[in-house]
């Protein structure tokens, strides 16, 4: 408590000249605060039981962008979770989605959402969508050396570019390699049959219904498909995390909102179980 | 060769040296009102603020130099942030701050030759009017826990003393900002300056928000606002109102809530 909490020196740094950075400032004058900073050894062996997120999809639609991820976590064969959140605000107009161990994700997100709040304060003002996509890569390279030894954790960043009045994705590797994508993408271990999903599903501007649809849609095909990532249970009332970003902000639905969406398509799956077919040809050829 | 100073003499005349800084700015203002704790001071500029967030139910104001309060503000917010990211957000208390602003301040009025200019509060709200909380901190390190309001800068008595008469538990944000206007014009002996939109910064931290509380009020809220607290409306399109509404991009211009308040993390 008091000024030496942290240690004298702590204090001196917080008056120091410096960064607008949180996590810079972290790594100068509280670097045992930061998340990696423990030995990874033994983390290959333990990895496997650890819980791990799975699938989150996003698109972008008419008035913004919209990402939404299911609610399983799982350590090996087991559900080690049935209602954790993957997908998360981390400022007014941009959210972010988690995939890979969730341990490591999670401390991932809550130090990204506060380095934008703590740029933000210290600024006066926000940073670029641009910029915060950067900032992300930082800490996902951060963990390279932890993802050497299995501790694999991927983010998928969205967010209202208020400059250009659009929707943005972006994607990450392990490396921290940043890249943007177009129109849809998805990550986790359900990605690929969310992504196969999305891609007939998805069409440009599509209204807010119509997006939150799709993307229920593709995370009900991605859990059809993949034991890790789960469907809607409607026995407990968990359904998808929905996350709407717009030109009025970050928006997330209701689990009584998400719930209409989750119970119409499993309303319609119980007619045809593979989901709406695509048409084999497109009008006019 | 330096001549034999004594400790007494030394202290007083850092503490002289202080308050004469202190005294050149002007006066500011921290006002509870039924909703949330409103802060005024007279500033011409808008970028550089005299009030600040530190974190989600704690602002900051200051008079004095601005470069050494622009320091404690940067430093309040780390400490700030680090402690909520070390424990919880909630574990981050306008008490705690207050202490570490005193430690700091404290240690450098003994151990530099040159003291800080400044004076601060940090203010915190509460979940009810019970809960808010105020602390006033000198340039020497000493802390006051203050109730209702408190004044800050060269002729803090007398403001206070404004106040003190025009505060009441529970006013309005209206009749918090008259009270506010008419201690910090009141100040120079009856001549009472005129202050409108442009010359102000006002921010409130408001109580029904959730997670970030702080908001500046600015612009055409600003001027709405200022026209209902003073009957006569001087204030309202003042000469220099022209300023208020120019804020820069990116920034809540309207004084409105941002939207998107999720979860705090």
């Amino acid at each position: 408590m008091g000024a030496d909490y942290l240690g004298g020196q702590f204090t001196a740094a917080c008056l120091r000249v410096g960064t607008s950075s949180f996590a810079d400032f972290l790594a100068t004058s509280a670097p045992n605060l930061l998340p990696g900073a423990t030995s990874a050894d033994t983390a290959a062996q333990v990895s496997g039981d650890l819980p791990h997120g799975t699938t989150i999809v996003a698109m972008d639609y008419d008035a913004g962008v919209i990402m939404a991820g299911d609610r399983r976590s799982t350590a090996g064969n087991v559900i080690a979770q049935r209602d954790i959140e993957k997908v998360f605000r981390s400022d007014d107009f941009s959210c972010v989605g988690i995939a890979g161990v969730a341990g490591i994700g999670l401390e991932l997100v809550r130090l990204f959402q506060l380095e934008l709040e703590h740029y933000e304060k210290l600024e006066g003002r926000t940073l670029s969508l641009e910029g915060k996509a950067n900032r992300l890569a930082a800490f996902v390279r951060g963990n390279l050396s932890g993802a050497m030894q299995g501790l694999v954790v991927v983010p998928l960043f969205a967010g209202y570019d208020e400059d250009t009045g659009m929707g943005r994705i972006f994607s990450y590797d392990v490396a921290g390699g940043r890249y943007e994508e177009r129109k849809f993408h998805s990550i986790g271990s359900g990605s690929v049959f969310a992504r196969g999903s999305l891609k007939k599903l998805y069409t440009d501007d599509m209204p807010e219904a119509d997006a939150v649809t799709a993307c229920m849609q593709a995370l009900y095909d991605a859990a059809d498909d993949d034991s890790a990532t789960g469907g809607p249970d409607l026995t407990r009332h968990i359904y998808p995390v929905v996350a709407l970003v717009t030109q009025d902000g970050f928006r997330r639905l209701t689990d009584d909102e998400a719930g209409e969406y989750a119970q119409a398509v499993v309303g319609e799956r119980m007619q045809s179980p593979g989901g709406p077919v695509a048409p084999l040809r497109q009008a006019g050829t | 060769m330096p001549f034999y100073v004594s400790p007494e003499q030394a202290m007083k005349d850092k503490a002289d040296y202080a308050r004469k800084g202190i005294a050149r700015g002007r006066n500011s203002v921290v006002v509870a009102y039924d909703e949330g704790i409103l802060f005024v001071a007279p500033n011409p500029s808008s970028a550089l603020h005299k009030v600040s967030e530190i974190y989600d139910r704690i602002a900051f104001a200051a008079v004095g130099r601005y470069n050494e309060y622009e320091n404690l503000r940067v430093a309040g917010v780390r400490f700030a942030d680090t402690r909520g990211y070390q424990y919880a957000r909630e574990d981050v208390t306008a008490r705690g701050l207050a202490n570490w602003y005193a430690q700091v301040l404290g240690s450098i009025f003994t151990e530099s030759n040159k003291p800080y200019e400044v004076e601060l509060v940090v203010a915190e709200v509460g979940d009810t009017p019970d809960g808010d909380q105020m602390y006033r901190i000198t340039f020497d390190g000493s802390v006051a826990d203050e109730h209702g309001f408190v004044a800050m800068g060269g002729q803090a008595e007398q403001v206070a003393g404004v106040l003190k008469e025009r505060y009441s538990a529970g006013m309005s944000i209206e009749a918090a900002l008259a009270a506010a206007i008419a201690a910090l014009s009141g100040q120079g002996n009856g001549e009472r300056s005129e202050i409108n939109a442009s010359q102000l910064e006002v921010a409130v931290l408001a109580r029904g928000r959730v997670h970030r509380t702080f908001r500046r009020i600015r612009g055409a809220r600003l001027e709405e606002l200022l026209g209902n607290a003073q009957p006569g409306g001087k204030a309202a399109g003042g000469k220099g109102a022209k300023g208020a509404a120019a804020d820069g991009p990116g920034e809540d211009a309207s004084g409105e809530p941002s939207p998107g308040d999720g979860t705090a993390p």
